[in-house]
């Protein structure tokens, strides 16, 4: 029939402005800055820096200024400079790290190149979208005291991520340990079977190929 | 009293007359169907409210829309306003001359005729009163109207029901009219 | 046929206002102090029910749409105080006033400012004969559906004024497509309302309000929608008025998908809002006549609910109206041009015209009583129906059903 058509709409829309006030399927505002939708777990905005531990950031950078990101990066939003001295890093093994640590905000694409090449898991891609400075240059780059987050709010907002690099630095970092033991073992064997005259001490070739040490931190480490 | 007439036949007859000095044709249209909503101001007060009330349903909503549309389509794309010869004294002497002889006409027929002196007050007449006159004496006319006004409306619709090429440009037809 | 109660206190409380402040004023000005009183009590009232209708409809389109609509706007003195967005037409309001005016170079200067003066100033002339209560009509006329519907007319040249005064072709030809709808539907509004005025035999609104007043056992009201031809009636009625205020689905005039805002492109700021304003008006002075027409009027619904006072009763009804209209608003899609005239030309018009023939029915077998009262309701029921589905069918020939291949 003529009309039977409207009348199941006009139902429709009814059903629709009856279920807005309890279904929560038929509300779907988010009174946004009260209320905040839940991010997914990839979501980016633009990089940051990790550190081990909250008490100590600048001290603790992961990065140890190896300018790949800076290279990599197709927009060039990030200024590296390496330090003039060394520090020891988590391993104890002394290495450089950035005096300078600079992305401009205003150029990143949030590509998620610099992730990706970065050897160390020292830059990762951070979920804040509510930047908004009002000046157009200072505000919108980021120094390394801006960018250097702990490694716990890594976990906060990517949790599988920060589980997966954790666990995958530790694992390298007993191999590196059980390496360096079967060294000092081989080591202390060939010293003591030296005086008898073996064969000349060979240099372990597992010291040799030692991968730079990250810097080791269990998860769930006292960084907090 | 005689002060509402006057404003409104000034009005009225202002309009008209810039209605026909003007240039633009749109301007025109718009000041004639302002002294046609004179015309009803005038039936307003001299207590026909039915009939002021037919004049600007008819007048002012339809026919205007009517003089609009015909002017609107058949516009050769012109914005510039009508060109009018430059004045002569030719021209001059030729529109004084009909002028004064209608007005002499007009003068001398208003003045021969003899008008009753009319009543203090105006006849109040309900709508029910016309409506039974309109039935009663002149029923015939009103129902030759009616017929003539429904074969109107049945062909509109009929055009716009078999010919696809007749767009919202089509007069209106079959209005009420008293 | 006036039962108890209409001498209740509230009933007559606005009226002994009016005339307690007439007669503080000397006798020569009494009659416009009456009638000052009597327009600017319109108007304060409309003007806040156009303002209340503007937040009620976005609230309203929101909850049908699954989302909340304006909630933020409170009072600006009181910092942190959000009023449900109640406040949001007075905020609209100075942002309409405080807005540039903008009037395009080459446009009629005189023209484009009359249009909507022109355009308000008659929609709020046909305030002057809707009946809001027993003694609440503000002017008795006694043609005055003639006079609604001159009034109402005169809106038209309005929108033809603004679509040719902004000097540009879109808006020229919007104008035209707005004024091909007015001019197509004012003819099933005219000739729904007729068969009332057959009916009743009067074109006075507060005899068709009084002729509605009495009810079956106390409880059904003799309402003009309660009948065949009525109930018809009403349905070409309502159709038509959403046709004539230029409201969805017939919103093409104002659609911003068709060319641009239509006959208001060139428009701003106030000038903008008063369109707008027209628009409301219009619609509520329609709903109004429909309220009286066929809802009967200030008329309570039982003969027992008669304390509440009148006004009350009239705009239960009317907003009653309004939000079908917004509930229809945000339920039905857009109509084309060639769609539109079409239904008005070729379905409403002959149904209109088959309801006329079925109100004379009516009135012809008034005196049927007995088991013929129930002949006389399907037979008048039978004269719009059976017409209805036959034209539905052979109108919607060759058109299969839409079947949606990825709606739930």
């Amino acid at each position: 029939m003529l009309g039977s058509g409207i009348l199941n709409g006009l139902l429709v829309t009814a059903k629709n402005f009856v279920g807005s006030y309890y279904d929560p399927r038929r509300m779907v505002t988010v009174e946004y800055p009260e209320q905040k939708t839940a991010l997914p777990e990839n979501y980016r905005n633009f990089p940051f820096l990790i550190s081990e531990s909250a008490t100590d950031p600048m001290g603790t950078l992961r990065c140890v200024a190896c300018q790949i990101c800076e290279k990599e990066c197709p927009p060039q939003c990030i200024i590296i400079e390496k330090s003039k001295d060394k520090k020891p890093d988590a391993t104890g093994k002394l290495q450089l790290y950035p005096a300078v640590f600079g992305i401009d905000t205003s150029v990143c694409m949030s590509c998620q190149i610099c992730v990706e090449v970065c050897p160390f898991d020292a830059i990762k891609m951070d979920q804040v979208f509510e930047v908004a400075a009002t000046d157009r240059f200072q505000d919108l780059f980021l120094s390394r005291e801006q960018l250097a987050k702990p490694n716990s709010y890594f976990h906060q907002i990517h949790p599988t991520d920060a589980a997966e690099v954790d666990g995958r630095l530790s694992a390298e970092r007993k191999a590196a340990e059980e390496k360096a033991k079967a060294a000092a073992a081989a080591k202390a064997a060939a010293a003591a079977a030296k005086p008898a005259g073996a064969p000349p001490p060979v240099s372990s070739p597992a010291a040799a190929v030692k991968p730079p040490g990250p810097a080791p931190s269990t998860p769930g480490a006292p960084a907090a | 009293m005689t002060i509402a007439l006057l404003l409104i036949a000034g009005l009225m007859l202002g309009s008209a007359t810039a209605a026909m000095a003007g240039r633009n044709l749109i301007h025109s249209a718009l000041l004639l169907i302002a002294s046609w909503a004179g015309v009803a101001a005038i039936y307003l007060w001299a207590g026909a409210e039915f009939v002021a009330f037919a004049q600007v349903l008819v007048y002012v909503g339809a026919i205007s829309m009517v003089v609009l549309f015909a002017v609107l389509l058949t516009r050769q794309n012109q914005i510039a306003d009508q060109l009018i010869a430059p004045p002569t004294r030719l021209r001059a002497a030729a529109a004084v001359t009909t002028g004064s002889c209608v007005a002499a006409v007009l003068a001398a027929a208003i003045c021969s005729s003899s008008f009753a002196p009319g009543a203090a007050e105006p006849p109040s007449t309900t709508v029910r009163q016309i409506g039974l006159e309109l039935m009663r004496q002149d029923g015939a006319a009103l129902l030759i109207v009616g017929i003539i006004l429904t074969v109107a409306l049945l062909g509109a619709t009929i055009l716009a029901a078999t010919d696809p090429k007749v767009g919202p440009g089509s007069s209106r037809a079959g209005e009420d009219v008293p | 046929m006036i039962a108890a109660g209409p001498d209740s206190f509230l009933e007559r409380a606005p009226l002994a206002l009016r005339d307690w402040a007439v007669q503080l004023l000397p006798v020569p000005l009494q009659w416009l102090a009456h009638h000052v009183i009597t327009i600017v009590a319109v108007l304060a009232v409309f003007g806040l029910f156009f303002a209340f209708t503007t937040i009620a409809e976005r609230k309203l389109l929101a909850r049908l749409q699954n989302r909340l609509g304006p909630n933020r706007t409170g009072l600006p003195w009181i910092k942190g105080l959000r009023l449900f967005g109640l406040s949001q037409p007075f905020a609209d309001a100075v942002k309409a006033i405080t807005k540039e005016d903008i009037v395009p170079a080459a446009a009629d200067k005189i023209l484009h400012f009359l249009a909507p003066v022109i355009v308000v100033g008659f929609s709020l002339m046909t305030f002057a004969v809707l009946p809001f209560g027993r003694q609440y009509l503000p002017v008795d006329l006694d043609a005055a559906l003639l006079y609604f519907f001159a009034a109402g007319a005169a809106t038209e040249l309005a929108i033809f004024m603004a679509g040719w005064s902004s000097r540009n072709k879109y808006s020229l030809l919007a104008a035209m497509r707005a004024l091909a709808q007015l001019i197509s539907y004012e003819l099933p509004l005219i000739l729904s309302v007729v068969p009332v005025v057959l009916v009743t035999s009067t074109l006075s609104t507060k005899a068709i309000v009084i002729a509605q007043g009495t009810w079956s056992f106390g409880l059904l009201p003799h309402w003009f929608i309660f009948t065949p031809w009525g109930f018809a009636g009403f349905i070409i009625f309502l159709i038509a008025a959403l046709a004539e205020s230029n409201r969805s689905p017939f919103d093409l005039p104002e659609a911003e998908s068709e060319l641009v805002a239509g006959h208001l492109t060139e428009y701003s700021g106030f000038k903008y809002a008063l369109f707008f304003m027209a628009e409301y008006f219009g619609l509520t002075a329609l709903s109004g006549l429909g309220v009286t027409l066929f809802l009967g009027g200030w008329q309570a619904p039982c003969a027992f609910l008669q304390f509440i006072p009148s006004y009350a009763w009239f705009m239960m009804k009317l907003i009653g109206m309004i939000v079908f209209f917004i509930w229809v608003r945000g339920t039905l899609l857009r109509l084309r041009i060639d769609q539109l005239t079409r239904l008005s030309w070729q379905f409403l018009v002959p149904l209109a015209l088959l309801n006329l023939g079925n109100a004379a029915f009516w009135v012809l077998t008034a005196q049927w009583a007995g088991p013929l009262q129930l002949v006389r309701w399907i037979v008048s029921a039978a004269i719009i129906v059976v017409p209805f589905i036959l034209m539905g069918r052979s109108l919607t020939a060759g058109f299969a059903p839409r079947t949606y291949r990825y709606a739930p």
